[in-house]
């Protein structure tokens, strides 16, 4: 086990009309890329709760993904302007707490950008990789455990 | 009989207002909120500096909704709370007659929300300099100790809700802590528990926040997590230009503009 190389798990929140699409014409023009990731669609990325990256952090990602449409090209007009101002005020206020917001990739890809898909994960594989595993946020979701073990 | 005492029984004698909340003298040398409804009452209000607790947080409460119309003894941070609920939709016009109290002491009477919203926006929300010098010494450590330092200060919550109970801005009939399928915020007062269920006030806060501190006087710990709320509402008005509640701005969170500035999305 101590030899194995460190394989990031990587959660994507994406949205449905962009950077889904995006994802699956990378799949569709074979483009390979890090197999890391596991993508969650959503209707927009204003859709997005912030407590879903808590919780996949929780779980136990080492790294997040948020992406949705460009500005100004979002299916609902304004979902990812919303979006915008929301990651803007999380990630100060996750900084501020200490949680390791370089874990967390924010992009716009758009439905035809299925190579710029492959090297955003690429990139935030090779950038986890180098970070190692994040352990802070999961250790501290294991409190069930710990209070068994304490029992 | 001053002056605010005096507006009070005169709007309920008059019948102008069918109750009056403010603040009088409770035990233990402390303050209480009052809801009165018969004039001669007015004497016992009170109104200083110890006056700290946001009754704005009343006037969501079905059981005064339904009183009638009500005049509230408002301090600067209550009228913001006012004019944060009416643009909302929280609140009625005609159902409040605020008894302002300026931070000189000058009494002031606003039947509408107009003359309010224009005093309020006359003034802007300042996070006190000694709560500015916290922050910045909590940015200036590294990110494991600042995750050690809010590890450390949370620890001591046990979730007892006060500070949702005291701030006027959770109204919610249903909090996103009460969800339970799924369970959004673990119900133990752990670490984890505690950390989510602080991200996520301050979250829902987000652009709506008055910087009342109501929260941090209920907090029976004195735990500094309005930190968090004054340390968005400096980075907000960096980033977005500026910070005030007013009857036709939008929020923070609930509005954009196309060409918000930020340097982290590739």
């Amino acid at each position: 086990m101590e030899n194995k190389i460190f394989e990031p798990k990587i959660v994507a929140f994406v949205c449905n009309w962009c950077t889904y699409a995006g994802a699956d014409l990378t799949g569709t023009s074979r483009i390979k890329y890090a197999p890391n990731v596991k993508i969650v669609r959503f209707p927009c990325t204003g859709r997005i709760d912030f407590m879903l990256l808590l919780k996949a952090f929780g779980e136990g990602a080492d790294g997040i993904i948020v992406s949705g449409c460009h500005p100004n090209d979002c299916h609902y007009t304004s979902g990812n302007f919303h979006a915008r101002r929301r990651w803007i005020s999380f990630r100060s206020l996750l900084d501020f707490l200490g949680i390791d917001t370089g874990r967390i990739t924010f992009s716009w890809v758009s439905a035809a950008e299925g190579a710029k898909w492959a090297a955003l994960v690429n990139d935030t594989v090779s950038r986890i990789k180098e970070l190692g595993p994040y352990t802070d946020y999961e250790k501290v979701a294991r409190y069930y455990e710990e209070e068994v073990n304490h029992e | 009989m001053n002056e605010y005492q005096t507006i009070a029984a005169g709007l309920l004698s008059s019948g102008t207002a069918a109750m009056v909340i403010g603040y009088s003298e409770g035990s233990a040398k402390r303050v209480r909120p009052v809801f009165f409804t018969r004039p001669e009452e007015a004497s016992t209000l009170v109104f200083d500096s110890r006056c700290v607790q946001n009754i704005a947080v009343y006037l969501t409460k079905k059981e005064i909704r339904t009183e009638g119309k009500i005049a509230i003894i408002a301090s600067l941070p209550v009228m913001r709370s006012i004019i944060q609920l009416a643009s909302e939709h929280q609140l009625s016009e005609e159902k409040i007659i605020v008894i302002g109290i300026t931070p000189s002491g000058e009494v002031k009477q606003f039947n509408g929300f107009d003359a309010l919203d224009a005093y309020v926006s006359s003034t802007t929300i300042e996070i006190e300099a000694r709560y500015r010098e916290k922050i910045e010494q909590v940015e200036k450590m590294t990110l494991t100790e600042r995750w050690n330092f809010w590890k450390n200060e949370l620890s001591a919550c046990f979730k007892c809700y006060a500070c949702r109970a005291a701030c006027p801005m959770c109204y919610c009939t249903r909090c996103t802590v009460e969800m339970n399928q799924p369970q959004w915020i673990p119900v133990p007062s752990h670490t984890l528990g505690n950390f989510e269920w602080h991200i996520m006030r301050a979250m829902h806060l987000a652009g709506r926040c008055v910087d009342c501190n109501a929260c941090a006087e209920a907090c029976p710990l004195g735990i500094p997590f309005n930190l968090l709320t004054k340390q968005m509402i400096l980075q907000f008005k960096k980033d977005f230009g500026g910070y005030n509640p007013s009857l036709k701005g939008l929020n923070i969170l609930s509005s954009y503009l196309p060409d918000d500035k930020e340097n982290f999305i590739q």
